[in-house]
């Protein structure tokens, strides 16, 4: 079994208006079939609205399936027994890192989950060093997170979630509000978390650039999986992916223009490296 | 010309142990008509920059001139400056607070004591401007898409009918589609209207495709104000201080480097393909 497995989740919730009155229902997750493996590395796209973070929400059970069922690591999420054995499986980090951070020291702010999961004060401080070193922070210990870049505070919050020793991290729009340099820093740490500790990564993002990395690809629109495959078959698509609101690589869109005036170069292509090759 | 800055200087928590820069010797003019992006990594006083422009921010030093009268001078009507420079906050979708679209979009005319009559005129063309369908008017704002969202807040601001556009950062968190949408909508508006647009951004591909005049800040100084052309060819400097050229630049940058005889000042997509495809013609006539 997979660390998550979905069967036909459905999430639905009901609209009312002013005066409380139901008006309808909207269906924001519809039938979805998930199996992600221990240690994958899975981007999911999608346009605003189209059940991405909704279907997030359910991994680590702020959110309860309508119809269908979870596994997180082989636990029904519905299983309110289980809910804190989940939410320390699967980790979840959001936009806004400001609004995540509530320590007035990096390294307590680090310290502030394990601390509540009951974790031994000598190993909280091991796990605090540890989850710094792993982002790249691990001078910033003893700094105010007031002080820091966008993109030093958001590896101060991925390192927050690291420290929990989930064995899965849920990231919805991690890089939305940071500089290209920020960007490029969370990218990496969740790169490293994924490649080096082996963590199971599900990556939600606007920016196409970031889900080439990934080993799979899930693009959602109306609440369904649309799309499933590797980064190059995927963006292969140019015109499906422009249909659904979203978008391919700046070096994937260059390369199928000049295809489409007609030079010979391949579908697909992702890195500079690939384009370069193909065009000299 | 119609906004300037003279020797702007800003200081948070002045006075305490906490002290910081935020604006350093800031001298700047903008002239009527321009669209402008103003870029720079998180921190580095962009913000604080555009809340000088409609008196948010009063400077520690210097002087704000709007249509070369000091704004702080005695007696000067700061309320009518608001809403003559309208600024649309980061995710100003957070703003919206109304049962229904159409009348989120009246409060603010409204707020400026107008007519009834002018005030829903003013909603439903700033409405109309910003490409919303009529069938939202009446939904409450909260049962749009993000995109939708975001285009009936800077509807709210348009309706204040204000000579100077500021947005910062209009497409954080949007979808690709959503992110084009906003931005040909603004570059639309400026053309119909004449309206000087000032967008903060932290996306280098948006800032190359829409602006003419590009204004990077670094620690709470102007480092460049020029054409994006000219800006992006110091990608070094760029990235030193968190910012990038647009991915382009650096595809083309490469492809020169193995000898190709193309433009590495190309900043979008459509430049590197047009500068691409010529040498691949001239090259195919050689063999």
């Amino acid at each position: 079994m997979g660390i998550i497995e979905a069967s036909k989740l459905i999430f639905e919730y009901i609209r009312r208006d002013e005066e409380g009155n139901v008006e309808g229902i909207t269906r924001a997750v519809d039938q979805v079939d998930l199996d992600i493996q221990k240690g994958d590395f899975i981007a999911i796209l999608g346009h605003n609205g189209s059940g991405k973070s909704t279907l997030a929400k359910h991994m680590n059970g702020i959110l309860h399936p309508t119809e269908g069922t979870l596994w997180v690591d082989g636990k029904n999420t519905r299983d309110i027994e289980r809910q804190w054995e989940i939410r320390q499986t699967a980790g979840m980090v959001f936009q806004n890192p400001d609004n995540q951070i509530i320590g007035s020291l990096v390294e307590e702010d680090v310290g502030f989950g394990p601390e509540n999961l009951g974790v031994p004060t000598e190993e909280i401080w091991i796990r605090v060093e540890e989850s710094l070193k792993a982002v790249g922070m691990l001078e910033y210990r003893k700094h105010s997170p007031n002080k820091l870049s966008g993109g030093q505070k958001q590896r101060v919050a991925i390192a927050g979630i690291v420290a929990m020793h989930p064995k899965c991290i849920v990231l919805d729009e991690p890089t939305a509000m940071l500089d290209p340099v920020g960007r490029k820093e969370v990218i990496r740490t969740i790169r490293a978390l994924n490649e080096v500790e082996k963590v199971t990564v599900l990556l939600i993002t606007h920016y196409m650039e970031e889900a080439i990395y990934a080993d799979k690809v899930i693009v959602m629109d109306s609440g369904k999986i649309v799309m499933r495959g590797t980064p190059k078959e995927i963006f292969s698509e140019v015109e499906k992916l422009k249909a659904l609101r979203l978008d391919v690589p700046q070096v994937t869109l260059l390369a199928y223009e000049l295809k489409k005036k007609g030079m010979p170069i391949s579908d697909g292509i992702l890195t500079m490296d690939e384009l370069v090759k193909e065009i000299c | 010309m119609l906004i300037q800055l003279e020797n702007v200087n800003y200081l948070y928590g002045e006075g305490t142990a906490y002290e910081t820069t935020a604006l350093k010797n800031i001298n700047l003019t903008i002239e009527k008509g321009q669209l402008i992006g103003i870029i720079g990594h998180t921190g580095s006083g962009k913000s604080t920059l555009v809340q000088h422009l409609n008196g948010l921010l009063k400077p520690t030093s210097g002087i704000i001139y709007y249509k070369g009268q000091d704004i702080y001078e005695k007696g000067y009507d700061r309320k009518e400056l608001r809403g003559k420079v309208g600024l649309v906050f980061q995710y100003p979708e957070h703003q919206l607070f109304e049962v229904d679209v159409f009348k989120d979009v009246c409060f603010g005319p409204r707020n400026f004591g107008l007519s009834e009559q002018e005030v829903e005129l003013r909603a439903y063309e700033a409405l109309k401007k910003v490409g919303l369908e009529d069938e939202c008017f009446y939904q409450s704002p909260f049962d749009l898409s993000g995109g939708q969202k975001r285009r009936v807040a800077i509807a709210g601001i348009l309706a204040m009918k204000p000579e100077v556009l500021i947005l910062d950062e209009p497409t954080a968190g949007l979808d690709p589609k959503g992110r084009d949408e906003i931005f040909s909508q603004i570059k639309k508006l400026r053309e119909d209207t004449g309206m000087t647009v000032i967008l903060v951004s932290h996306s280098m591909e948006d800032v190359a495709k829409y602006v003419e005049r590009i204004i990077v800040m670094d620690h709470g100084s102007i480092l460049f104000d020029n054409e994006p052309k000219e800006v992006f060819t110091h990608w070094e400097k760029l990235e030193n201080i968190g910012l990038a050229a647009p991915y382009v630049t650096y595809i083309m940058r490469k492809l020169h480097e193995k000898g190709l005889p193309i433009d590495i000042r190309a900043t979008t997509i459509e430049e590197a393909v047009d500068s691409i495809w010529d040498w691949y013609e001239r090259s195919k006539e050689k063999r």
